[in-house]
C-alpha cells in the first residue's frame, strides 16, 4: 500500500501528457475540421468529393489501426520520423479533424445564406464574408458539438498507450505490473478522466454562455 | 455625403437592356429594359413569380443574367471583367427579410462593412454607422442585437447598412412584406424620407400607397417582362393590360376591406 502512494504522483503526472494529447489534437483537428467544413460548404466538387473520402476514411477506421497505420506505415514510407507522441497528437488530430468538419458544416448550413448574401450584396468577397459573418456565428452553434467531442479526445488519447506514449493508461499499466496491485490504480486513472472530461465540459460551457448572443433563444 | 446627388437631372444611373433569366429550363426574366434618371424612384409590381426579385439579384449580379446588358453610372456590369465586389459596394440592398447579420449589434451591422469594404478606421466607420442609425432613427438602438429589435426596427438598421456604403442607387426587395402589418409604416416612412432627399431607387413592393405618394412611375411586371410602366396614377387608376386590370382591382379590394 505504501508502495502505492509513491506511484500515484507517477500516473497523476501523466495528466501533462493526456492533456497534450488532447490538446494537440483538438488543435489540429480544429484547423482541418474549419478549412474542411468551409470546403465542402462553399466548395468545388472535386474539393466536396476529396473531403467526403477523407472523413469517410477517418470515421471508418478503428482509431488504433490508424494509430498502427501511421506509425508503423504511413509516416515511415513518406521518410517522416515522429516520434510515438508526436504521431499520436498527429493522428488524434487528423482523426478529430473528420468528426469536427461535420460539426462545423452543420453549424454552418443551419445558418442559411440570406446573411451571406447580405454580405455579398454590400461588397464583401467570399472569404471575407465568410470569416466575417458565417464563421463568428457558426462556432457559437458548433460548441455543444464540440464539447462532446472534446470528452470523446480525453477517453480516445488512452489508446496511445499501445504506441507507449507515457499517458495516465501507460503509466498506471507500468504501476500496476510493478505493484501486481490493479484495482487502486485503474480507480485512480478513471477517476482522472472523470475530472477532466466534467472539467472540460463546464469550461465549454462557460464560453458557451459569455459568448451567447443577447436575444437569440434556443439555436445559437 | 451624397456625393454625385448634385449632378444634372435627367442622367442616367442604371439602364437594363433585353436581360434573360433561366433556372431549370424555366424563363423568369424574358427581356426586360429600362432606365433610371438620377434622383428617380420607380416601384416594381407584379403577382409573385413574375421575376421581380430576379430582375433586382441579376442588376447587382448576385446572380447572373444569361443575356442581356446594364450599365451603371454608364460603365456597363455585365462584360465579365468588372469588378463585382466594387459593383456591388455602388448598390444599396434592401431584403425582404432584413439579412442583419445576427452576431453583431444593429452598429456592427452597420460598420462592418465599412471597415472591411470600404476599408475605414474604426472610429470613423463607427461614426458613421451612428449618423446612418440616426437617419433611419434608431440611434438608441445602436447597442442591440438584431434578436432584440422588432422587424420594423430591423429593417431600418438594414436601410442604414446600405445607406453607409453611400450607393448611388438603392434596391428594395419586397421591405415591408415581412412585417406585421403595424410596423410597416415606420420603414415606408424612412423610405419616403429617403425618396425626398432624391436618393435613386428601385423598389418592388405592394404598397400601393407609397407608390402613389413617391413614386415618379410604376413598371408592372409579370410573365418575365415589363408589360406596362408609367406615373403611378395612370398605371394603378388606368391600367390597359388585362393582367394588371386584375392586380390592381384585387388590391383595392383588399385596402377597402381593411378600411372598414
Amino acid at each position: 500500500m505504501a508502495a502505492l502512494a509513491e506511484f500515484l504522483p507517477y500516473i497523476l503526472s501523466g495528466v501533462t501528457w493526456t492533456l497534450g494529447l488532447v490538446a494537440g489534437g483538438l488543435a489540429i483537428g480544429f484547423v482541418i475540421g474549419i478549412l474542411m467544413a468551409i470546403g465542402q460548404v462553399y466548395g468545388s466538387e472535386e474539393i466536396k468529393g476529396f473531403i467526403h473520402a477523407y472523413v469517410w476514411f477517418f470515421r471508418s477506421l478503428p482509431l488504433l489501426v490508424l494509430l498502427f497505420l501511421f506509425y508503423w506505415g504511413v509516416f515511415p514510407a513518406t521518410g517522416f520520423k515522429l516520434d510515438p507522441l508526436a504521431c499520436s497528437i498527429v493522428v488524434l488530430g487528423l482523426r478529430s479533424g473528420a468528426y469536427q468538419s461535420q460539426i462545423f458544416r452543420g453549424a454552418i448550413l443551419s445558418l442559411g445564406d440570406a446573411q451571406l448574401l447580405a454580405a455579398r450584396a454590400l461588397g464583401m468577397n467570399r472569404l471575407r464574408a465568410i470569416l466575417h459573418i458565417v464563421l463568428p456565428q457558426a462556432l457559437r452553434i458548433s460548441m455543444p458539438g464540440w464539447s462532446n467531442e472534446y470528452a470523446i479526445m480525453i477517453k480516445d488519447s488512452a489508446i496511445t498507450f499501445a504506441l507507449g506514449v507515457l499517458e495516465i493508461l501507460t503509466r498506471t499499466r507500468y504501476v500496476v505490473m510493478a505493484t501486481h496491485e490493479p484495482l487502486i490504480p485503474y480507480f485512480f486513472a478513471g477517476g482522472l478522466f472523470i475530472v477532466m472530461t466534467y472539467a472540460g465540459s463546464k469550461i465549454v460551457n462557460v464560453v458557451y454562455e459569455r459568448t451567447k448572443i443577447p436575444g437569440l433563444v434556443g439555436r445559437l | 455625403m451624397l456625393g454625385g446627388f448634385e449632378m444634372a437631372d435627367g442622367e442616367v444611373v442604371l439602364k437594363v437592356e433585353d436581360l434573360h433569366k433561366s433556372y431549370a429550363g424555366v424563363k423568369v426574366l424574358n427581356g426586360v429594359s429600362f432606365e433610371i434618371d438620377r434622383g428617380q424612384i420607380k416601384v416594381i409590381c407584379g403577382p409573385s413569380g413574375s421575376g421581380k426579385s430576379t430582375l433586382l439579384r441579376c442588376l447587382n449580379l448576385l446572380t447572373n443574367p444569361d443575356k442581356g446588358r446594364v450599365w451603371l453610372e454608364g460603365q456597363e456590369i455585365t462584360d465579365q471583367i468588372r469588378d463585382v465586389n466594387k459593383v456591388r459596394q455602388k448598390i444599396g440592398f434592401v431584403f425582404q427579410e432584413f439579412n442583419l447579420f445576427n452576431h453583431l449589434t444593429a452598429l456592427r451591422n452597420v460598420s462592418i462593412a465599412l471597415e472591411i469594404v470600404k476599408k475605414m478606421k474604426k472610429e470613423d466607420a463607427r461614426d458613421l454607422a451612428l449618423k446612418e442609425l440616426k437617419r433611419v432613427n434608431l440611434e438608441e438602438d445602436a447597442h442591440k442585437y438584431p434578436a432584440e429589435l422588432s422587424g420594423g426596427q430591423k429593417q431600418r438598421v438594414a436601410i442604414a447598412r446600405a445607406l453607409a456604403m453611400n450607393p448611388v442607387i438603392m434596391f428594395y426587395d419586397e421591405p415591408t412584406s415581412a412585417l406585421d402589418p403595424h410596423l410597416i409604416g415606420e420603414v415606408l416612412d424612412v423610405m419616403k424620407k429617403l425618396a425626398q432627399e432624391k436618393l435613386t431607387s428601385l423598389v418592388v413592393t405592394h404598397e400601393i400607397g407609397f407608390a402613389r405618394s413617391v413614386a415618379d412611375e410604376i413598371m408592372f411586371m409579370g410573365d418575365g417582362t415589363i408589360l406596362e410602366q408609367g406615373p403611378p396614377n395612370e398605371i394603378i387608376e388606368n391600367p390597359k393590360h388585362e393582367m394588371v386590370k386584375q392586380f390592381f382591382k384585387r388590391i383595392s379590394e383588399l385596402y377597402r376591406r381593411d378600411g372598414q
